[in-house]
């Protein structure tokens, strides 16, 4: 039996409509349309479908480029952001002293102070990942001063893992509040097509825990507890995705003595 | 050899089309292009150097999937744009049917759907936009266009007389 005498498929239908047919099944599945009037019907109304929405949206990438989308004017505008956030570096450090109130503990955590701590972790990934402009307040050129300001406000010695070899490069962190009023440190990361994961770090009573997975909403967290230390690894990609990137984050934090080498 | 910087300047027109068909509102797109462009030229050093399109279509997408997750936690969600007015026959009235037939789509199969028909890629880089096998783009493209075939023909007759 050659190629051309196999049935066409709808794949193939679609294919052919698409211009991505390979060449030696043209002939075949143009044969079968002219003997198949549904099929033929259908491909006809895909084409309409097709041409309808160019002609729909043909003229919007024939306009003149508004001035808010030139590229020249875009540089311009990132300066006064990176002034923001060395201000607020600087701010940070003026305000240190009040890290050590902050970082205090209060009660030890009751089981579901400690659901609640991953859900706030959940929460703050929900909120900061889909922000565009102000994802972090420190960013990660400034990686430094983020490591030593945000240990300094949790309390120990913290430093954001490299994920690189996971193509995912530090965007920078922030400060926020766990469920209990302490101070966590919550880092962001992101990879080449705009996918951001967090790290979520926080003070708990709650004993060392392996990993676990919880999700909600559409995001997921990987989290563990190492050292009264719970770390809550979240995003909205695939599982498998997610827990590749929390065991190396988990790596790389583990060894809480030896923290030398240099987060980014 | 075009540089980067050369790439994303050629690619904006394009960008606008491809927002402004995902969200029927002008301003709305031209936000999502901006912020995709701020986000290309920050993230240039993590570029690998494929397909620089495809790059800033990823970008943009994934950024509409953000605005649309956001969205979702409102009550309401109106996809088509308020600017708007009822509809009318006309030559304007195919293009709106157009906009309403794409509005009925679940967002993966919209913009699998857009980015073969309207943007001309392959079903190749519509799966590394997608982050999914191609098998799954066929399938995507094969669902939205038979969804916008049954809302066309059934609920919206006027089309199928315009030439």
């Amino acid at each position: 039996m050659k190629d051309s005498d196999l049935p066409v498929t709808d794949d193939e239908l679609h294919a052919y409509v698409d211009g991505e047919l390979p060449a030696d099944r043209r002939a075949a599945v143009e044969a079968w349309l002219g003997t198949h009037p549904d099929d033929a019907g259908r491909v006809a109304a895909w084409r309409l479908q097709a041409d309808a929405i160019r002609a729909r949206y043909a003229d919007v990438a024939q306009q003149p480029i508004p001035s808010k989308l030139q590229l020249d004017r875009m540089s311009y505008a990132s300066r006064p952001w990176k002034l923001a956030a060395a201000a607020a570096v600087v701010a940070a450090f003026l305000f240190g002293g009040f890290a050590g109130w902050m970082a205090r503990d209060t009660a030890g955590d009751a089981p579901n102070a400690f659901e609640r701590l991953i859900a706030q972790a959940l929460n703050a990934h929900k909120v900061y990942a889909v922000e565009v402009r102000h994802p972090v307040e420190v960013a990660a050129a400034d990686a430094e001063h983020l490591q030593q300001w945000l240990s300094k406000r949790v309390g120990y010695q913290l430093r954001a893992p490299n994920l690189e070899a996971q193509g995912l490069h530090l965007v920078g962190g922030r400060l926020l509040p766990t469920p209990t009023g302490a101070a966590a440190a919550f880092f962001m990361y992101e990879n080449a097509s705009g996918e951001r994961f967090t790290l979520y770090c926080a003070h708990t009573k709650t004993p060392n825990t392996a990993m676990h997975y919880n999700a909600a909403d559409k995001a997921g967290a990987i989290y563990w507890v190492d050292s009264n230390i719970a770390y809550v690894v979240s995003s909205a990609s695939e599982r498998k995705q997610l827990w590749q990137v929390a065991r190396a984050a988990y790596e790389q934090i583990e060894p809480r003595t030896s923290q030398h080498e240099r987060g980014s | 050899m075009i540089g980067f910087q050369e790439g994303v300047q050629l690619a904006i027109p394009a960008l606008r089309r491809y927002a402004r068909a995902l969200t029927h509102d002008a301003d709305l797109a031209d936000d999502l292009v901006q912020d995709t462009l701020v986000r290309a030229l920050r993230s240039q050093h993590l570029f690998n150097g494929g397909e620089l399109r495809s790059w800033l279509y990823t970008i943009l997408t994934n950024l509409n999937r953000n605005r649309l997750r956001s969205l979702a936690r409102r009550p309401t969600i109106t996809a088509i744009g308020d600017n708007d007015a009822p509809d009318a026959s006309g030559p304007e009235a195919g293009g709106r049917d157009i906009e309403r037939a794409l509005a009925t789509l679940v967002e993966d199969q919209r913009t699998a759907l857009l980015l073969v028909v309207l943007e001309g890629l392959s079903y190749r880089e519509v799966a590394e936009v997608q982050g999914v096998p191609i098998g799954t783009v066929m399938s995507r493209v094969a669902r939205a266009r038979l969804q916008m075939r049954a809302y066309l023909e059934n609920d919206r007759p006027m089309l199928r007389r315009v030439k």
